[in-house]
């Protein structure tokens, strides 16, 4: 899991109203190198939440030095996208689980992969 | 038969198509080397190998053989089994020579189809002969039983010319017909009732043959049961084991008419297939009564040795003749099944086959009925959850590798959407449309892990979800395509909720593409892909032993029906009844592949295709094994195939090796289908029908409700703040564009 994904996801677990964003509990973490699109980076930005993209690399210790508020004019700043491009298409959550923040449900992820299914009385 | 060849071998436009020539056949050597490891030779040798020329082309012995004898006197043909092409040896290079210069690229006349031959020089022709199989354990096919009089006697003795009479039971099921003497034999629960007997017992006949059973130590009582069932080409009857607790041992079946083959299965896999000649009786006791299933595929041709006439034995041919195969057509064959009624439990050793010892009444290799329509949403959870979840895990790689194609209406949605767009695709299967355009920000969601994990392996953006409950925040969606999803969803309410599910991802102005599988498949009188495709079948393979013999579908389109038939279809055996078939009481029924639908609600099956190096690679990883298949397919099969002609393709693909099967099968419907939209997961157990008895070709059911025109439109129309922009039907699907307000 790319924390692109993580930035759309959210708890849907019956009953809960703050489910978003999702804790990070990692137990292992990769970073592969993916080939660097400012412009692609830079449509992406908007579309995100950015508090949640940054606490999520600062659960991963990925942050670099991402600030809390999203800059002006990051179009621009080419260092800045980099870093972005790292945080959200790079660094991957291979194993561990996702935390709905209300209810305290584990969502689990393997290989990479997170499992988002709930049980009957869940839904 | 001379004056005949010359006219099967056509020369096909010449000059002009030379270059195409060399590069096809170049592909058909790329492909033979590749799957098959045949090396062909660059300079002339006595061998050579016919690609297209094979039993899995329908193509038969006698045709191939007529026009290569023409080049030459031939030292052998081997037509190796379900295999697309055959090797020729001739006694000298000459003729060798010849045969490639006037054969290749030229039309076979086969039947009423054709095929372009396309022939490669090989240094050697080898081929594994395969160590005879034995019979099953207690079971003896007993030649010439009965003489062509007392044939004609028996078959006289059996009036159908009375519909479903009571007096011995008469009933036309899917697959053939039946009557019963004595006992009926009840579909419906695979047993009899032993204190009501028919008005009609076994006719006086039957009774020198019975005598002349005892007399020779077949049996040891008189039967009391006679079950007939007469088959037409193209007719047969699902794997079974005949129900332990209603009758003893011995079980008796006289062939009268055409030959068939009946294949046997036993639990742990193995298959032996057994010819049985007209006027043979066939003994089954101990582990072939009990323990065996034994069953009839539906078709109109089988592959049988060619030497058989001079064979004296049909179950153990000799070493050697493997490759010695040819097509046998099936005419109407009627059997007499002679049962003795038992009194006592059954207390056989096979006790998990037993169901006097608790086995469940329906042994291990049966189905499960098919389920009924879901009447509450917890029903039509668990439905999905087995129809629908569990099958697409399990089929996960092979559907995958037969979706490689994204439909071009959907890619232009796709590729119409403004850059940087947040694209979810709810149902996603293997991900093919997650990177159709590339400056979207795609993420994609399916019930089955096995195909997200596809999807992740291909570096997309991928989850496990429900289509029902998609961990997406509200509105964050610039646009959503559920593709061949929805019809997954076996109640109104869950089809209008899956929607409603979609319509909250979107952004105001936010755009969903719907595609649902269409009731009417054809449309403005064009008929979807989905029909004219209907020539995608498959064959499993199977343990061809010798002399045993093996199928083969017709030359022609219909097969596919045909054969997709097999398994899936209902039609109730002698007994224990295997099969999903038919539409009883409420319950969903069994689609036949690449037909018009009946039904609304149904159950479509689903060819795993086999052949062993595609199942290991099948797990690995999809994007290899598409290009894989891809390539296979255009080679062999289709490209060749098509050339040589078009009108012609059922019934070829499928005969292409087993391994190198494309896919396509059966069950997709046409464009995409994809995967789950809901559920997801595991393996299905369900309903594979066969799988246990033969892994060759399991058989899975996907529940579907196919829409109606109008029917999406009007479902979208339920859901507040929505408004549908444009609707379409495409090849076989309505398709809707929705627009959140």
């Amino acid at each position: 899991m790319k924390l692109l994904t993580h930035n759309m996801l959210t708890s849907h677990v019956k009953g809960v109203t703050k489910g978003y964003p999702l804790l990070i509990k990692a137990t292992e973490v990769k970073v592969n190198e993916v080939e660097f699109n400012p412009q692609f980076v830079s449509r992406m930005i908007p579309k995100l939440e950015w508090g949640a993209l940054v606490h999520a690399a600062e659960e991963l210790g990925h942050r670099q030095d991402l600030p809390g508020e999203l800059v002006q004019d990051f179009e621009k700043n080419e260092d800045f996208l980099k870093k972005v491009h790292r945080v959200l298409l790079e660094v991957e959550v291979i194993e561990g689980c996702l935390q709905c923040p209300e209810s305290g449900r584990e969502f689990p992820i393997s290989k990479g992969i997170p499992n988002m299914l709930l049980n009957e009385d869940e839904v | 038969m001379d004056a005949r060849e010359e006219n099967n071998v056509k020369a096909v436009r010449r000059s002009k198509e030379e270059k195409k020539l060399l590069r096809k056949q170049i592909k058909a050597s790329h492909t033979l080397l590749k799957h098959e490891g045949i090396h062909t030779a660059p300079q002339p040798t006595r061998s050579l190998v016919v690609a297209n020329g094979g039993l899995g082309n329908s193509v038969s012995r006698e045709e191939l053989s007529a026009a290569l004898k023409e080049m030459g006197e031939m030292e052998s043909l081997l037509m190796p089994p379900h295999k697309p092409y055959a090797f020729v040896t001739y006694r000298c290079e000459e003729s060798a020579l010849k045969a490639y210069t006037h054969l290749n690229g030229q039309k076979l006349q086969c039947g009423e189809s054709s095929v372009m031959l396309y022939l490669a020089y090989v240094s050697s022709v080898t081929h594994e002969e395969e160590a005879s199989v034995p019979l099953p354990e207690g079971l003896v096919l007993l030649e010439d039983f009965v003489s062509p009089e007392e044939e004609a006697l028996l078959l006289a003795a059996v009036d159908w010319s009375s519909t479903n009479d009571d007096v011995t039971a008469q009933k036309a099921l899917k697959h053939r017909r039946v009557k019963h003497y004595g006992f009926e034999f009840r579909y419906d629960n695979n047993n009899v009732d032993k204190d009501k007997p028919l008005p009609a017992g076994i006719p006086a006949e039957c009774l020198p043959v019975l005598e002349r059973c005892l007399r020779n130590g077949h049996i040891n009582v008189m039967p009391d049961q006679l079950t007939v069932n007469q088959y037409e080409s193209g007719q047969g009857i699902p794997p079974h084991v005949d129900t332990h607790s209603p009758f003893e041992d011995t079980i008796l079946s006289l062939s009268l008419g055409a030959k068939t083959v009946m294949e046997f299965r036993h639990p742990d896999g193995r298959v032996v297939a057994v010819v049985l000649p007209g006027r043979s009786l066939l003994v089954m006791k101990g582990e072939s009564r009990y323990v065996w299933t034994h069953g009839i595929t539906p078709r109109k041709f089988d592959m049988v040795p060619a030497c058989e006439q001079q064979s004296p034995d049909h179950v153990t041919p000799e070493p050697g003749t493997r490759s010695n195969l040819t097509l046998s057509k099936r005419g109407t064959r009627t059997s007499f099944t002679f049962r003795k009624i038992r009194l006592e439990p059954c207390r056989c050793a096979f006790t998990s086959a037993c169901d006097s010892q608790g086995a469940s009444s329906t042994p291990s290799p049966s189905t499960p009925p098919p389920p009924a329509l879901p009447c509450c949403h917890a029903d039509a959870a668990r439905l999905e959850e087995e129809y629908v979840h569990r099958v697409y895990d399990a089929i996960a790689s092979h559907f995958s590798s037969t979706r490689h194609s994204p439909w071009p209406r959907v890619c232009h949605f796709l590729s119409s959407l403004p850059p940087g767009s947040v694209l979810a695709d709810v149902g996603c299967g293997n991900g093919k449309y997650l990177g159709v355009n590339p400056e979207m920000i795609a993420v994609g969601c399916d019930r089955s892990s096995a195909l997200v994990q596809i999807c992740a392996e291909r570096g997309f953006h991928a989850f496990v979800s429900d289509a029902l409950n998609v961990p997406l925040r509200t509105a964050s969606c610039d646009a959503c395509i559920s593709i061949a999803v929805i019809h997954h969803f076996s109640t109104e309410e869950r089809r209008l909720a899956a929607v409603r599910e979609l319509v909250r991802l979107l952004k105001p102005g936010g755009h969903a593409l719907i595609y649902v599988w269409a009731f009417e498949q054809e449309y403005n009188k064009q008929r979807s892909k989905y029909l004219k495709d209907h020539n995608k079948e498959h064959h499993g393979k199977e343990n061809l032993t010798k002399n045993t013999s093996e199928d083969r579908r017709e030359p022609h389109g219909k097969s596919a029906m045909q054969n997709s038939g097999h398994l899936e279809e209902g039609y109730e055996p002698v007994d224990k009844k295997q099969d999903v078939g038919k539409v009883t009481d409420g319950k969903l029924s069994v689609h036949t592949n690449r037909t018009a639908f009946n039904t609304q609600d149904l159950l479509v099956p689903w060819h795993l295709k086999e052949g062993k190096k595609q199942g290991e690679e099948e797990s690995g990883d999809g994007g290899k094994r598409n290009k894989r298949k891809e390539k296979s397919t255009k080679v062999l099969t289709n490209q060749t195939r098509i050339d040589s002609n078009p009108g012609l393709s059922p019934g070829f693909d499928a005969s292409m090796s087993p391994g190198l099967r494309l896919d396509t099968d059966d069950a997709t419907h046409s464009p995409d289908s994809k995967p789950s939209p809901s559920g997801t997961t595991q393996t299905s157990s369900s309903h594979l029908k066969s799988e246990s008895e033969s892994h060759l070709t399991p058989v899975f059911h996907r529940y579907y409700h196919v829409f109606h025109q109008g029917e999406l439109e009007q479902l979208c129309s339920q859901v507040d703040g929505v408004k549908v922009q444009s609707s379409y039907h495409d090849q076989g699907n309505w398709c809707v564009i929705l627009e959140k307000d």
